[in-house]
């Protein structure tokens, strides 16, 4: 008889935020949100969020401003092809990153002469 | 008391699935089997079975209501046969990952193109590297104590169960049937406790995404890897053979047939030829056997009651004084040859001794099969000592 706690009998996952582990570094292009064209942001009041009703995996969040979590963002692109104001753009990760580590070399190279 | 019916493959089936106190049945018709949701659907009207009966417009539909509701805690049945079971073959992969115990009759049908109604066993023989264990039974009393025993088993081993017999020959044929009492069977076999409880005060998901290496989760638990689960299924299967042989003894103490044992024999003692084979085919072969020991030849019947779990070692045990065997196949494995016969090889690899093995290819689509026919091929085989040329389709010419 096979023992009740087997945890290779049941396979399941408690519902949780990063349950499958953090996606972020799946994407290959990162949304970047001009805040300036944004519709809640540029009005101040709740409308609008295609964006937060269509991601996918509710990275998403509905507020102002709008905020993409991007531990988890797998990069897919839905809610810059939906937003009516064109306010997301889909920017290559691998050049975002590597300009963000030139800037924290900078910082830290400035850090050590002072 | 139990009582005597004079019932057809197909209402013993059913009533093996109302004895064991089945909740759920979901079941499309399709021939031959369509008589027991038929059966089960009365039995639910007329309230001789408390159960939901769930109508579906697929056999697809139908073992996703089973996996739905074993997976909270309900003992279920269904029923196909041939194309319906190969519509169904998504889900039954994911019964079987999902360690689910259901049990599944299934009369044994040819698969079109082009379409046949008729008997062969080349449906169940497609599924058989789904995950689940597969049983054959050679006469209606060994259907409806198989879907019994057949509970007992898949809940102990979380490993679903199909119960195969062959389509017109035993589903459309009456005889004689022991109904066990009710009393009983209620003994025999507890309620089902299912091994995931998802009724408990959080949601969870059930059977997420598995990554190939172990990973800790979101509260920093370790989660199993995919191919745990896989090496677990495999490992319950290969122990499921003990699981089998005592639910089978233990079915034979209280109602007087036993049932411990794999393979199915007849006349081995001393035999130097086994005719080996599956299901009513194996009883057939009984009567070639009676023939052959009138002449004088040493022969004797191995049948394989269990395909899945595949038997090898009581098979080398039952083969090892076999000089020659013949294996009978209502299947086969295009561009190789029967899969009885494939297996049966693969457990004799390990002998010292291996017999002379010839196999046929018979009774496809309900080409009628008797024990005349078996009696004549197996001379045939002696005969020619087993230099056939691969498998040998017995009664067709093309």
């Amino acid at each position: 008889m096979v023992a009740k706690k087997d945890p290779f009998i049941s396979a399941c996952a408690t519902l949780e935020r990063g349950e499958a582990g953090r996606t972020g570094d799946w994407r290959a292009k990162r949304p970047i949100i001009d805040l300036s064209k944004c519709t809640p942001c540029k009005k101040q009041k709740d409308t609008c969020y295609l964006c937060w009703l269509y991601c996918p995996d509710g990275t998403i969040n509905r507020g102002i401003p709008v905020e993409i979590d991007l531990e988890y963002c797998k990069g897919c692109g839905i809610c810059a092809q939906v937003c009516p104001a064109k306010a997301i753009t889909m920017e290559d990760e691998e050049d975002l990153l590597l300009k963000e580590c030139a800037i924290l070399n900078e910082t830290e190279a400035g850090g050590e002469e002072s | 008391m139990s009582k005597v019916k004079i019932i057809n493959g197909n209402e013993a089936a059913a009533l093996g699935a109302k004895i064991s106190r089945v909740q759920v049945v979901a079941a499309y018709p399709i021939t031959p089997q369509s008589k027991i949701p038929e059966t089960l659907v009365k039995y639910v009207d007329s309230g001789e079975m408390k159960a939901e009966f769930i109508r579906v417009e697929s056999e697809h539909s139908a073992m996703t209501v089973c996996i739905s509701a074993s997976t909270v805690g309900a003992r279920v049945f269904t029923a196909t046969a041939a194309n319906g079971l190969a519509y169904m073959h998504e889900q039954l992969h994911w019964a079987a990952g999902a360690r689910l115990p259901i049990v599944m009759a299934l009369a044994n049908r040819g698969l079109g193109a082009p379409w046949t109604i008729f008997n062969d066993m080349q449906d169940s023989i497609s599924q058989r590297d789904t995950g689940w264990m597969q049983v054959y039974c050679r006469d209606n009393q060994e259907i409806i104590d198989s879907i019994i025993m057949g509970y007992k088993i898949t809940e102990q081993l979380h490993v679903p169960m199909m119960v195969c017999f062959d389509g017109f020959v035993l589903s459309h044929t009456v005889m004689p049937v022991e109904i066990p009492d009710q009393d009983q069977v209620d003994a025999f076999l507890p309620p089902y406790v299912p091994h995931l409880q998802v009724d408990g005060p959080e949601p969870i998901n059930i059977n997420p995404v598995m990554l190939a290496d172990p990973r800790v989760n979101a509260e920093g638990v370790d989660c199993p890897s995919y191919m745990g689960f896989r090496l677990r299924l495999q490992e319950t299967l290969e122990s499921a053979g003990d699981v089998i042989l005592k639910v089978g003894q233990e079915f034979g103490e209280i109602f007087g047939r036993d049932y411990g044992c794999l393979l199915w024999e007849y006349r081995t003692d001393g035999a130097d030829i086994i005719l080996l084979s599956m299901g009513s085919l194996a009883n057939e072969a009984s009567l070639a056997v009676d023939q052959l020991r009138d002449k004088g030849y040493k022969a004797g019947v191995v049948a394989l009651r269990v395909f899945r779990p595949f038997p090898a070692e009581p098979l080398r045990a039952a083969l090892s004084d076999a000089k020659h065997v013949v294996i009978f196949d209502k299947n086969i494995s295009y561009g190789n040859e029967g899969a009885t016969c494939t297996e049966t090889k693969a457990a004799l690899f390990e002998g010292d001794e291996r017999p002379v093995i010839t196999n046929y290819i018979v009774g496809l689509g309900g080409k009628n099969v008797s024990f005349a026919d078996l009696e004549a091929a197996t001379l045939k085989a002696l005969k020619r000592k087993g230099q056939m040329n691969g498998p040998h389709w017995l009664g067709v010419a093309v």
